[in-house]
């Protein structure tokens, strides 16, 4: 038998998009606090330059991964990104980026990529939580503050059996508290600013103890966005990608936003 | 004979459409797929207390979202006040020609926008980038309302969604869609969101165009490989005041009514029309962006 646990800290860490620095500093932040889980949720690659440097950091510090679209669409060396846009201008964006980062990820990263799993489930006492990447129900759906109910919310915690979800995927982060203490949190990604302007990115740290119940705190985080934005110029990617990261403003897949979290942004 | 059409389960009703303008428009397109008109009033208007009853319906079944169609819903003099009730429920999105928008109303409706925690999309239909593109579709004139109506939303700050249906060769789509952005920020629209639907030959389309062919059906192979949430009936129903029907595209076919509650419509459909045929092909039509429902790869 083991003990019961009574309190746990961990770690949630939504998409990298190659953003190494950041996960590096993430990893740093999390030793100072002291954890006693990593968990990431999943697309690993995008955006960012070098992809192979994401992986060697998440196996030094035992992140458990959860496999996004993007993973799957790398690990299994797929088309697209499966991210779904419907924009002529998102998708150029994107197509170029997913090309680059299949391009430059190693078999044996991609191999990683090709065996994670799609969701991971743990209990906290009585509490039940899922970890997915996009929702519960599908790794590549979007889940915005701002386009979904709380009814459907919570249809999906009745449906899939949870009473704290986490998810990323969209790239901002949010938190709705739901009937019977259930909750869906939004964890955030570190793989580039929230359009709000600033430059700093997020993950969410989540405590829990059998007396004070369920706490989540979502953590900015400052990193070399200097050195990110000259290293995606450097690799030949996209202008556009180094002034999201300079400017903390997205500049491509915008016209996925609803129009709240689109009018929040500046382009 | 061919093989019987297959049929569609509904997954779960993600989204919740609302006849909500009948089939009363001001304005008579040529393309519109259900032939609304000022004159056709075959579906009439739903009130707020229609609505309500829905919206509190909805919320043991989960949906996720609200869409508002007609005719032209702002005709409808309870619309602003269903949609004030609907974001304290969840997501709204009105589909509209705005060429009858009232700047009181867009006040009215950015102060309950802004207190909500869920969007309100506008979709705005627009055919051309000019009065010579657009007016022959929609009618003399309509292309400086519509703008007019556009150029409001923006004051009002909201950022509408300009949707137009595509009646134009693929060939020419990147220099219409280049031009139609031009024509927006020329007229105030600093970034502006476009959404190109295809056109269905049904209604008044059928006459414009060509009609669907008999062989334009989706078959029980056609279904086999293919991802059927990408078709509105998978995921949605649509309240008219007769009761709950299959999608918004089929209403005018008898077939289309399901039942008068939410939950007893949530059975399997056979698509057995045309229409289903460029559903197939293209995919969710009808859904905004942000619910990452498209076709894989266009
Ligand atoms: S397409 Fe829209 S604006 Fe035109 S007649 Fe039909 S409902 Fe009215
Ligand atoms: S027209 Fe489209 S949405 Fe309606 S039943 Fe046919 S396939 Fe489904």
């Amino acid at each position: 038998m083991t003990a019961t646990v009574l309190k746990t800290r961990i770690a949630l860490l939504g998409g990298i998009y190659s953003n190494y620095l950041a996960l590096g500093e993430a990893l740093l932040d999390i030793k100072q606090l002291g954890v006693d889980a990593i968990y990431c949720l999943g697309d690993m690659g995008a955006f960012g330059p070098y992809p192979n440097r994401t992986f060697p950091l998440l196996r030094e510090n035992n992140v458990l991964c959860l496999q996004g679209n993007y993973d799957d669409s790398i690990g299994n060396q797929l088309d697209d990104c499966q991210c779904g846009y419907t924009d002529p201008r998102d998708n150029h964006f994107a197509q170029i980026s997913y090309d680059y980062t299949l391009a430059n990820t190693s078999a044996e990263n991609r191999r990683f990529l090709r065996g994670l799993p799609t969701e991971i489930r743990f209990e906290l006492g009585a509490l039940r939580v899922l970890l997915c990447h996009g929702s519960p129900r599908k790794t590549n759906e979007f889940l915005w503050e701002s386009a979904t109910s709380s009814h459907f919310l919570e249809y999906l915690a009745d449906e899939h059996s949870s009473d704290a979800t986490f998810a990323t995927h969209t790239g901002v982060k949010w938190r709705r508290e739901l009937s019977g203490g259930r909750q869906f949190v939004n964890v955030g990604v570190l793989g580039r600013p929230e359009n709000d302007g600033r430059q700093c990115v997020w993950y969410t740290l989540l405590e829990w103890s059998a007396a004070a119940g369920l706490a989540i705190t979502f953590r900015p985080l400052d990193y070399d966005f200097r050195r990110l934005a000259q290293e995606i110029r450097q690799e030949g990617l996209p202008e556009e990608f180094a002034q999201t990261v300079e400017t903390g403003w997205w500049t491509t897949c915008l016209e996925i936003l609803p129009g709240k979290e689109r009018s929040q942004g500046k382009h | 004979m061919t093989s019987p059409a297959p049929s569609v389960p509904l997954s779960h009703l993600d989204d919740l459409w609302f006849q909500v303008g009948g089939t009363l428009c001001n304005l008579t397109c040529n393309h519109c797929f259900i032939s609304c008109s000022p004159k056709n009033d075959s579906f009439g208007f739903l009130s707020l207390d229609d609505v309500k009853k829905r919206l509190l319906e909805s919320v043991a079944l989960g949906v996720r979202e609200y869409y508002f169609t007609g005719g032209e819903p702002f005709l409808n003099r309870e619309m602003v006040a269903i949609l004030v009730e609907t974001l304290k429920f969840g997501p709204a999105t009105v589909l509209t020609n705005a060429t009858v928008l009232k700047d009181e109303w867009l006040a009215d409706l950015q102060a309950a926008y802004s207190k909500s925690r869920y969007s309100l999309e506008f979709r705005v239909s627009i055919d051309g980038f000019s009065p010579q593109t657009n007016d022959p579709i929609r009618g003399e004139g309509t292309f400086a309302r519509a703008m007019g109506g556009v150029q409001k939303l923006v004051q009002h700050g909201f950022l509408p969604i300009i949707t137009a249906a595509r009646t134009w060769s693929d060939e020419r789509e990147l220099e219409v869609v280049q031009k139609f952005v031009a024509m927006l920020r020329e007229a105030g629209y600093a970034r502006p969101r476009l959404k190109i639907l295809p056109t269905l030959q049904l209604g008044a389309e059928e006459q414009r165009s060509c009609g669907y062919h008999e062989l334009d059906r989706v078959t029980p192979d056609m279904l086999a490989d293919y991802d059927a949430s990408l078709l509105v009936c998978e995921h949605s129903r649509i309240v008219t005041d007769r009761g709950v029907h299959v999608c918004p595209i089929l209403i005018e076919s008898a077939d289309s009514l399901l039942g008068q509650s939410l939950a007893e419509s949530g059975v399997s459909f056979p698509l057995s029309h045309g229409a289903c045929f460029t559903c197939y092909q293209y995919g969710a039509i009808c859904s905004n962006a942000s619910s990452g429902r498209s076709r894989a790869k266009a």
